[in-house]
């Protein structure tokens, strides 16, 4: 029984003039028939699915879907057609940075990210000083969060984050966070809680990174699926040709 | 629905503190601000318009304060609603969590706002020698209903606000227009019938004239006038739910 199972997900995906307009704008508009809404399959006919214990890579371009069917899979989108069938819970650090306020203190911001990912408040209350200590931003739990630097924002982002036991956890793009020294320990806690047993999706940029860590491999390009299974070394020599431009889609 | 509040309680919970916190900027003027100007309204009114129309009218000051009272609880909240959803889309496009709690927090704070002034509004009726009956225990009914016509109109609006952004300026003119239709600062009993009739159209007066009734008059309202009060509140409900309901996974498009 698979974990998780993605079946023949297609993902509309509509952009055009509808941002950011009013209302008399867009009768205005309307009425010229000036009005352009572009719907495009973000992600088309893709199918697979993993097991427990599995360390899914995802490969592709930019604009290749990857986030798109991320999003699908952790249940903030719906496929426009298809289906998503997950067993247990699911965690997915998407873009850690964002979503955090600017007032807030250190301490507060920690709880409401704590409170976004599910975490109950005894637990908050337990790992709260380990998260400040991994962070290291014990002399700034006061301060508003603004004043902190954009590196110290996502260590806190990422050692809140890195709590999380999920069944299925998803990467995207967070394995590498601040500086050198705090690279290394983030990496090493990354790869503690996949090495835990969880069941795992990473997007990633890094080749050798996803030839190292991954037993699977979902290769998208601009919305198909190109190739998926577990022969990560092969799937991703012929990824590499096609970004050297040996090989044609 | 309510199974998911509890699952989302602690989130909840820190999104009211969140909303709470930066409303008041941890200021005790903040605090004290938000319950000063509704009162510097209701000062200038007094002044103003006691010439006009309180001139043979007992408690025009409690009139004045009914009418300020549930009409400025009224467009705080509705317009404070409106930004809940667009002013936390960096979190609900990240991560899944129920929409409406957002609304729901700000709607907690703003009622917060509303009790204060409200106990306020109570010394007020003190001093204008008000006498107290058991009927006030039926203000709650009004207070229940505006709670819940205000988180009605918030999911409209801010599912609205989502799609067309200048929808806060016609906000701003409409909620305008709205108070000079409800009767805050005259009374309607100069108007023919059928005009003094139209006033009932307008929820906001509704409310405006159940407390008057209570405090005022301590007349209780008709079995007609509850089950208007309530149709009002349970369409503002019904088409916010249907909304967030059906846009549900489409906001993310529009952020």
């Amino acid at each position: 029984m698979s974990i998780l199972e993605v079946n023949n997900v297609s993902i509309r995906y509509m952009t055009g003039d509808f941002k950011d307009i009013g209302l008399k704008e867009y009768v205005l508009r309307k009425i010229k028939k000036n009005y352009n809404v572009v719907e495009f399959w973000a992600d088309k006919d893709i199918t697979f699915s993993i097991e427990k214990g599995d360390m899914l890579g995802i490969i592709g371009t930019n604009g290749a879907g990857k986030s798109t069917l991320l999003k699908v899979v952790s249940g903030i989108m719906r496929p426009t057609c298809g289906y998503v069938r997950r067993e247990g819970s699911i965690a997915a650090l998407l873009e850690l940075g964002s979503g955090f306020d600017g007032e807030l203190t250190v301490r507060e911001n920690t709880y409401l990210r704590g409170a976004m990912l599910g975490y109950t408040r005894k637990f908050m209350d337990e790992t709260y000083d380990r998260i400040i200590d991994f962070a290291e931003l014990r002399e700034f739990e006061d301060r508003p969060f603004k004043q902190l630097s954009s590196g110290m924002k996502s260590r806190l982002a990422f050692s809140i984050a890195s709590l999380v036991h999920p069944d299925i956890l998803i990467l995207d793009e967070v394995l590498s966070v601040g500086d050198g020294a705090f690279r290394k320990k983030s990496e090493q806690k990354m790869r503690e809680i996949i090495g835990s047993g969880a069941t795992t999706i990473l997007v990633s940029h890094s080749i050798a990174q996803v030839r190292e860590m991954c037993n699977k491999i979902l290769w998208l390009h601009k919305g198909r699926q190109i190739e998926f299974g577990d022969d990560v070394q092969a799937i991703c020599d012929r990824y590499q040709d096609f970004l050297d431009g040996k090989l044609k889609l | 629905m309510f199974q998911k509040l509890k699952q989302h309680r602690f989130l909840f919970e820190e999104l009211v503190k969140r909303d709470f916190k930066t409303k008041y900027k941890r200021t005790v003027l903040g605090m004290a601000w938000s319950l000063l100007s509704p009162l510097l309204t209701l000062f200038i009114m007094k002044l103003v318009f006691t010439q006009f129309f309180g001139r043979n009218m007992e408690h025009y000051t409690t009139y004045l304060f009914c009418g300020n009272l549930i009409f400025a609880y009224f467009n705080e909240s509705t317009s404070q609603g409106m930004h809940s959803l667009i002013g936390n889309s960096a979190i609900f496009s990240k991560v899944n969590v129920p929409k409406y709690l957002f609304l729901f927090s700000k709607n907690v704070q703003t009622l917060i706002n509303f009790a204060l002034t409200l106990v306020i509004f109570f010394i007020f009726c003190l001093f204008d020698n008000i006498t107290f009956t058991w009927k006030f225990i039926l203000l709650l009914y009004p207070i229940g209903c505006l709670v819940l016509f205000n988180i009605g109109l918030g999911l409209i609006l801010s599912a609205l606000f989502v799609f067309f952004r200048d929808i806060q300026y016609l906000w701003g003119v409409f909620t305008q227009l709205l108070m000079y239709v409800s009767a805050i600062f005259y009374t309607i009993d100069r108007y023919s019938v059928p005009v003094q009739y139209a006033f009932f159209l307008n929820p906001v007066y509704l409310f405006i004239r159940y407390f008057r009734k209570i405090v005022i008059e301590a007349t209780i309202p008709s079995v007609w006038f509850h089950l208007l009060m309530m149709a009002d509140v349970l369409i503002a409900l019904g088409v916010g739910c249907w909304m967030y309901k059906k846009y549900n996974t489409r906001f993310l498009y529009y952020v």
